[in-house]
């Protein structure tokens, strides 16, 4: 014990001696969330749509306005001439088109049916499949109000957790765990192969200080620090995203500090495995951008194959992404979330434990 | 003829032993790179597992939609209508309640994506000619899922209700929806021109900080100082390897996406190699500044992170697009290099475009690779000398 608190102090002096590396540790991730936080949004903007109306009558007209006055659509030109609109989208000026054919009115009231034609962008990708739903809504909505008939189901429809459909309230408890899991698990790689690169691994080695006691004095210091940050993270996205917290902040805290120990283990296990810092940067890098598109943090997980949605299950990332939204934007309690929990801390125990042995074995 | 040997130190020879010198420093860096396999062989599997997990796995497309059906009081209404929506591949019914309370505690635990709720006497409303009422909740945590899990969710019940009979006077617009540049909306398709980008500037940036602050960090510059190689070979030198490694790692990208992925190429490979040079060109220059301002191979690391590979990511457009940023944060990202060669990859891959649409873009970047280069060499010989 007393060779542990030495090392703690040691690991502490020496994060707390170097002003770059903890303005880093610190700063870095207030930095990262306030960027990140406004960048990571697929948040579906107004489209520009080019209107080209070859029709001319009240019926037309009326679609455009319905189109424009919905919120979803600006006005980015309008022509008669598809050339023209097809040009405006290759100089990405406007990214939707629709094309009222003429005739259109004409066609509603003979045959009580007309097609109009809508063209999106889909450079920007996921934003254009949500504005087309919008756009049949919309269409949906102008045919209803033409017809004048009393509809035979009607429709409501209702956001639970997220009335105002805001993305900030989504991605930013998904931010919070990507902060932690790259800043613990990268310092804890780097940590350690930099004591093997400057060769003060060997010096310890040689030294009473045991296995258990070397690799506790290197992740308690780590472990800590990145919860504090955690929290720092956490009052940011509240008091700067006014992110909802309908759960217990304590949960959530918990939760983080045993997922740690899983995001920890891993930047442990890679250091057994790298000689050099850059090589501990590299694989660290390729083991996070795995677990990281694999959570459900970008993508819904529902979308993957069943092959990446087995994956996503063995990923920690995905159990502590899944429980920080559910607390906080759903109040989920404790009996909510007690399965991932479970899944988080058999992960823990068997990554930190695989992660010591593969150490013992490394160096003895 | 001894005489003539003896003078020509003096004139060309130097020239032509620095010249040889060059090439020898350059097999010694190719050397470094193919010695460091581990470093090596991560910074080839980065980016094809993106690749295969952008064109496999990260799928925005709804396809499975996870139903609880709220039924106080089945008839044979309700039953057709659930029955048409376990029809319905993407809809997958997986409770059916008698009363909406357990649905709070459903969603919070992750247990469905949304549910219908039906009222009783629905079947009775239908018939008799008055709306027959549906709720649709969604769990709207992930907006745009939300969304377009009720545009589906609205066409199924629409089809119901058209097959139960025409209300009588409706009129119908048929909305044909046509997606420009990406038809299936894949995210591979996307993702690719961006992930050339994200592999330039791993090797060019990260790469080339890394390997000249590690000759900094063991002093071997100094040596190579006092050799006859100027700083502006060293630079080269180091740099070129790295150059080559990027544009073949970039290749292989861009064969394993239109090989395996069949991510479309409508433009010219020639423009596109071309500009990919310009923007290697950008990527280096800021890799040799932050080498040339750092000391130790960690804050390098640090700074290519924070400097190159963040913004690059984060702020080009590559995964968030650039449109739904706020105003200041869309302004930072004028400066990110990697926003305006995003245009560029995609303009020329997915819309088949040239130099005409895109000459804005290609000045941008030129621009910046002359300032950039200009004070990395001016920064780097500064340090030297």
């Amino acid at each position: 014990m007393r060779i542990l608190r030495f090392l703690l102090r040691k690991e502490y002096r020496q994060i707390f001696r170097d002003r770059l590396m903890l303005a880093q540790i610190l700063l870095m991730p207030v930095i990262q969330l306030v960027i990140l936080g406004n960048a990571a949004t697929f948040e579906v903007t107004r489209a520009k749509l080019y209107v080209v109306d070859q029709d001319h009558t009240v019926a037309s007209r009326g679609l455009v306005t319905r189109l424009v006055a919905s919120g979803r659509f600006m006005l980015g030109g309008t022509s008669p001439s598809m050339a023209l609109a097809d040009q405006a989208v290759l100089q990405r000026r406007v990214n939707a088109i629709v094309n009222i054919p003429a005739g259109f009115e004409r066609d509603l009231v003979t045959t009580r049916t007309a097609p109009v034609q809508l063209i999106l962008d889909a450079k920007d990708g996921a934003a254009a499949g949500v504005t087309a739903s919008y756009a049949g809504r919309i269409v949906n909505g102008y045919a209803a109000e033409l017809s004048r008939a009393r509809p035979r189901i009607a429709i409501s429809s209702r956001n639970w957790f997220n009335p105002d459909l805001s993305y900030h309230d989504y991605m930013i408890p998904g931010i919070l765990v990507e902060l932690v899991t790259i800043g613990g698990t990268l310092l804890t790689a780097i940590n350690i192969t930099r004591e093997k690169e400057i060769g003060t691994l060997d010096q310890l080695n040689v030294t009473p200080v045991t296995r258990a006691q070397f690799i506790a004095g290197k992740l308690i210091p780590i472990w800590s620090i990145t919860l504090v940050e955690f929290a720092v993270g956490l009052v940011i996205a509240m008091l700067l995203f006014h992110v909802p917290m309908y759960g217990s902040f304590a949960l959530v805290w918990f939760v983080a500090a045993v997922y740690l120990v899983a995001a920890l283990g891993i930047g442990l296990w890679v250091s057994t495995v790298a000689e050099t810092q850059q090589q501990a940067m590299f694989v660290v890098f390729f083991l996070l951008l795995i677990y990281l598109l694999l959570s459900g943090l970008f993508t819904p997980l529902t979308s993957m194959p069943v092959w990446a949605q087995w994956l996503a299950h063995l990923n920690p990332v995905m159990y502590f992404v899944a429980i920080m939204r559910a607390v906080m934007m759903k109040g989920a309690g404790p009996a909510d979330v007690v399965v991932p929990f479970v899944v988080l801390v058999v992960y823990g125990a068997v990554v930190l434990t695989l992660a010591v042995r593969q150490y013992a074995k490394r160096t003895g | 003829m001894s005489t003539m040997a003896k003078r020509t130190p003096g004139a060309g020879a130097p020239h032509a032993r620095r010249r040889g010198a060059l090439t020898a420093f350059m097999i010694k860096e190719v050397w470094h790179i193919l010695r460091d396999r581990q470093t090596l062989l991560v910074i080839l599997a980065i980016p094809l597992a993106q690749v295969v997990l952008f064109g496999y796995a990260l799928r925005t497309d709804i396809n499975r939609i996870r139903v609880a059906v709220v039924d106080p009081a089945p008839d044979y209404a309700t039953i057709a209508l659930r029955s048409r929506l376990t029809a319905t591949p993407r809809f997958e019914i997986t409770h059916v309640l008698a009363n909406a309370a357990p649905l709070e505690t459903l969603f919070r635990r992750g247990g469905a994506d949304m549910a219908i709720e039906l009222e009783p006497g629905f079947g009775r409303h239908l018939k008799a000619g008055e709306p027959a009422r549906v709720a649709f909740v969604t769990d709207a945590s992930d907006p745009n899922s939300s969304t377009t899990r009720q545009a589906y969710a609205t066409a199924v019940v629409n089809d119901f209700a058209a097959q139960m009979g025409d209300a009588g006077g409706g009129v119908h617009i048929t909305l044909d929806q046509r997606m420009r540049f990406n038809p299936t909306l894949a995210s591979v398709n996307l993702f690719v021109p961006g992930l050339i980008a994200l592999v330039l500037t791993l090797i060019s940036a990260l790469m080339t900080a890394i390997s000249l602050t590690r000759e900094k960090e063991r002093g071997t510059l100094e040596t190579l100082l006092v050799s006859p190689l100027r700083p502006w070979q060293i630079i080269v030198g180091k740099v070129a390897p790295y150059i080559v490694l990027g544009f073949l790692i970039a290749l292989l990208v861009l064969a394993a996406a239109a090989g395996v992925f069949h991510v479309p190429f409508r433009g010219s490979v020639a423009l596109l190699l071309g500009e990919s040079l310009l923007y290697t060109l950008v990527s280096l220059a800021l890799g040799v500044l932050i080498a040339a301002r750092t000391t130790s191979q960690r804050t390098a690391m640090m700074a290519a992170l924070v400097g190159t590979m963040m913004p690059n990511v984060l702020l080009s457009g590559i995964i968030f697009p650039i449109a739904s940023m706020p105003g200041w944060l869309r302004a930072v990202s004028v400066i990110v290099p990697a926003r305006w060669f995003i245009v560029i990859a995609r303009g020329i891959m997915l819309e088949g475009v040239g130099l005409a649409n895109l000459w804005l873009e290609t000045a941008v970047l030129a621009l910046m690779t002359v300032v950039l280069l200009a004070a990395a060499v001016r920064s780097f010989s500064a340090r030297l000398a």
